[in-house]
């Protein structure tokens, strides 16, 4: 079974404590990033309505922090989520999450197989 | 110490470290659990933090700590990157001299703490014979551990009445806090997030709030004065509703029922409307009102004359969202606001305060489960008034503005931002000659108005001494010593929740590394007090003696105690104007002289201030100033705080400065497209107070007609030496905020309501 992130992004408030929790857990430098928070927003929809999402993305750098989840932790971005919006785990676990309310998406970071 | 289940993240049995002691191995690192604070700085939340520390002492690497009860294991990118901070080549480890004739200049050398004691010792003494102690201000900031001891700094440590937050008109918290002292007898009634509970938002005695209202605040990256900002994402999954009151549209404001987009500077007068709905349409706490209110027969009148069809027109709101939002905030069984940084940046931001306050306390809100929680009488600003007793009389007397603004003056012992740095252009009432910049770079678009005029004053001084971690372009033009500042990873504290004015938590700041030799605020404050001013400090022992009165003087426990705790949470109780909790001499009701809330305040009535609220327009609006309109059309809102920086500070950290590289002016498409200023372009904002360049924004949430700036940049890649000072000038916004366009009592200024031009750079 392949592990995921399940994120919630009705409720991402765009921190980005993800983005910078990767970078010091893999020691990137600035400009490097094993996640992004997608910016998909804010546009208005009608008068009274904005539309603004943030979406964390995981980039072709991000192996699910697997020396910390080797170790029983959770990845450094799921950790340290100021909303607690993100979860990692099997993806049929994770599935079951999903189920339970909208507005989630789930990632399944891994080797690209075309290369 | 309770240990929290997880709030919502990872569903397996992931092993964690709950329950770890304060200090164990792990992997070859010495694991320090600690709460976070000062520096870097940041609102006093004490996140729970783990420092890992390797066999070579280093600092490797900081996670969020799991068992802090509030945080939770969560961490903002500020303190992920405390490592980037504390080794950072440009830090200050050591004491530095400069020649006073090289200031301005990057000619600073290493000395010991004795010798830096000494240079300090010599000349503030000489000052202080030759022109009274009264004669050295303290400079303030906010933040660290020496804003709050800002006061002490100067009455304890130094023996001057002189301690200064430099924000024209204290335009930070204290506007609010004088709300809440003079119409209601407390200190700061915070949203109650259930932060002193044991089992948090399932412990028994709490209950989420039904509605919640951000006014003017942006918590969730700010965690403004201590509140943990996320705790709003908690409750809201949890069920909360929010009503946002804001002239951004910021994230939060999306999830939002209501957004009352408001005309920045206009808060008053939506509040008188929303109280007039609810006393109109008699939604109000009739019990409430009857046993503790004062005065609410002439609040009703008072609020009749602000019907909500004139606040929609005043604010620039639909007058159906201002009945909707009232009424779905009064009908809620509970329901708390958010007061933010906003209500204070405007002259007439007391009137905001008390009209907040009056809707707390009329819909019955006030010190209920998920309501506003009050701190109890024992709960107080620790650092207020050290060593003020001391002084005596004559010196006390001195202090700056007391006759101008008592209210202002007297509550908080601060001299007045505006009529201090008068003092020290004018020598009236009498000469300043020395400083201590404590951790402020109120230089750079911070906190001070019209920086330059302080720039201009500061230099003059005989002898500046400063504590920082940075030299910061402040420091760099005036000071002769600098101490190096300790992070929060380097010193032994206690950090309170609200600075310890709300019964949530107290955390510990342990000591897990030493880098170069740096030492701590209190430390600085017990060891140069001792030299300075030691008539204060001979009644300790030692510095763990002073310590522990000066900071764990009413937890009944000793440091060690604490630190093995990591954090202690604090006894929690309801309704406390019924159990005599809130008035020192025990009697039920609050802390005012009617024993009741105030909404007709005999406090402000003595200070010579309307005693119920009333609308007044900003300085320079559409609406006071239309004849300045043509030549500066947009209403400028600053301030607005990012998840990247501490307002100046991290502008040196890789990781934080990619997060927001330059200083921003947000503006709508509709406005860009008449100026013809395209997304990502440097822009020149003008008014008639000074100018500075930024780059444009263009975006939806901001309303045509309105631009917001962002504050408290420097660049510290660029040449630090006068006249450039890292190029603190170029984009500095606060060149465009007025001297003293403060309110009646000395509060409040328009940080956040003046007017500008915007042009482009190359035309």
């Amino acid at each position: 079974m392949r592990n995921g992130l399940l994120i919630d992004y009705e409720f991402c408030t765009g921190c980005q404590s993800c983005e910078v929790a990767c970078q010091k857990e893999h020691g990137f430098e600035a400009g490097t990033w094993g996640i992004r928070v997608l910016d998909e927003g804010p546009w208005e929809v009608d008068a009274k309505t904005m539309n603004w999402n943030k979406i964390p993305t995981p980039t072709t750098l991000c192996d699910l922090c697997a020396e910390r989840t080797q170790q029983g932790k959770l990845p450094s971005c799921v950790h340290h989520c100021l909303a607690a919006v993100m979860k990692y785990g099997p993806i049929d676990e994770l599935v079951k999450e999903m189920d339970k309310k909208p507005n989630q998406v789930m990632f399944v970071p891994g080797p690209y197989i075309c290369k | 110490m309770t240990t929290t289940p997880k709030i919502d993240s990872g569903i397996e049995d992931f092993k964690n470290d709950l329950g770890k002691p304060w200090r164990y191995e792990e992997d070859g690192y010495t694991v320090t659990r600690a709460c976070a604070w000062s520096a870097p700085g940041c609102h006093p939340v004490g996140c729970g933090v783990k420092l890992y520390v390797n066999k070579d002492g280093i600092l490797e690497k900081v996670e969020g700590d799991e068992n802090q009860p509030i945080t939770q294991g969560r961490l903002c990118m500020r303190c992920l990157t405390l490592t980037d901070f504390t080794y950072h080549p440009d830090r200050v480890i050591y004491p530095m001299k400069r020649a006073k004739e090289d200031r301005g200049k990057d000619k600073w050398e290493r000395i010991t703490w004795d010798e830096a004691y000494d240079i300090i010792e010599e000349n503030i003494q000489g000052l202080k014979e030759k022109y009274g102690p009264e004669s050295i201000v303290v400079f303030g900031g906010t933040g660290r551990e020496g804003g709050p001891m800002c006061g002490p700094y100067g009455a304890a440590m130094i023996g001057t009445p002189n301690a200064c937050y430099t924000q024209s008109g204290y335009a930070c918290y204290i506007p609010r806090v004088a709300a809440g002292t003079y119409v209601a007898g407390v200190t700061y009634p915070e949203m109650d997030y259930a932060g002193g509970l044991p089992g948090r938002y399932d412990d028994p005695m709490y209950k989420i709030p039904e509605v919640m209202i951000t006014w003017g605040k942006e918590p969730l990256p700010s965690n403004g004065d201590g509140f943990f900002g996320h705790a709003v994402i908690d409750v809201m999954k949890r069920g909360s509703k929010l009503i946002s009151i804001d002239p951004r549209s910021n994230w939060l404001s999306t999830r939002a029922v209501y957004h009352l987009q408001l005309r920045p500077g206009t808060d008053t007068a939506l509040g008188m409307a929303m109280l007039n709905i609810i006393i109109s349409e008699d939604l109000y706490d009739h019990d409430f009102v009857d046993k503790y209110c004062y005065g609410f027969e002439q609040l009703a009148e008072r609020v009749k004359t602000m019907t909500p069809e004139m606040a929609a027109e005043i604010c620039d709101l639909d007058v159906d969202d201002i009945y909707g939002a009232t009424r779905m905030y009064a009908c809620a069984d509970n329901a708390a606001i958010l007061w933010g940084l906003a209500t204070d940046q405007k002259a007439n931001g007391t009137q905001s305060g008390h009209t907040i306050i009056a809707l707390e306390a009329i819909t019955g809100n006030l010190d209920i489960p998920g309501g506003q929680l009050l701190g109890d009488v024992s709960d107080s600003l620790g650092d207020l008034g050290f060593g003020w007793k001391e002084l005596g009389p004559e010196l006390q007397n001195k202090i700056i503005g007391l006759y101008e603004y008592p209210a202002y003056v007297g509550m908080v012992l601060n001299s007045h931002a505006d009529l201090t740095l008068e003092a020290m252009e004018t020598g009236e009432p009498y000469e300043i000659h020395g400083g201590f910049i404590a951790s402020t770079n109120l230089l750079a678009g911070t906190c001070a108005a019209q920086p330059k005029r302080w720039h201009d004053a500061m230099v003059k001084l005989d002898f500046v001494f400063a504590a920082d971690c940075w030299i910061t372009p402040t420091i760099q033009c005036c000071a002769d010593v600098i101490l190096p500042l300790a992070t929060y990873a380097e010193r032994q504290s206690m950090v309170g929740t609200h600075y310890g004015a709300s019964p949530n938590m107290l955390g510990a700041v342990v000591d897990a590394v030493k880098v170069g030799e740096t030492k701590g605020d209190l430390e600085i404050q017990y060891e140069l007090g001792c030299r300075l001013n030691p008539g204060t400090y001979e009644r300790f022992k030692d510095f763990e003696d002073f310590r522990s009165e000066f900071r764990l003087g009413n937890l009944g426990m000793s440091y060690e105690e604490l630190r093995e705790k990591v954090v202690v949470q604090r006894n929690v109780s309801y309704k406390k104007y019924e159990t005599g909790k809130l008035r020192p001499d025990g009697k039920p009701g609050f802390n005012t002289p009617t024993g009741r809330v105030e909404l007709y305040s005999t406090m402000y009535k003595q200070f010579g201030e309307d005693p119920l609220p009333y609308y007044e327009e900003p300085q320079r609006s559409p609406v006071s100033t239309p004849e300045l309109m043509e030549e500066y059309p947009f209403v400028l809102t600053t301030g607005a705080r990012t998840y990247a920086y501490f307002h100046s500070e991290g502008k040196q950290i890789p990781l934080l400065r990619e997060v927001n590289p330059d200083p921003l002016l947000e503006m709508n498409p509709k406005d860009a497209e008449k100026l013809g200023i395209i997304d990502g372009e440097w822009v020149k904002v003008a008014n008639e107070f000074g100018e500075c360049q930024l780059k444009a924004k263009v975006t939806p949430i901001v309303k045509e007609g309105v631009v917001h700036a962002q504050h408290g940049f420097w660049f510290p890649e660029e040449d630090g030496e006068e006249p450039h000072l890292f190029g603190v000038w170029r984009c500095n916004i606060n060149e465009l905020i007025p001297h003293k366009f403060v309110g009646k009592l000395g509060f409040g200024a328009p940080f956040k309501c003046v007017i500008c031009k915007v042009e482009k750079l190359n035309k």
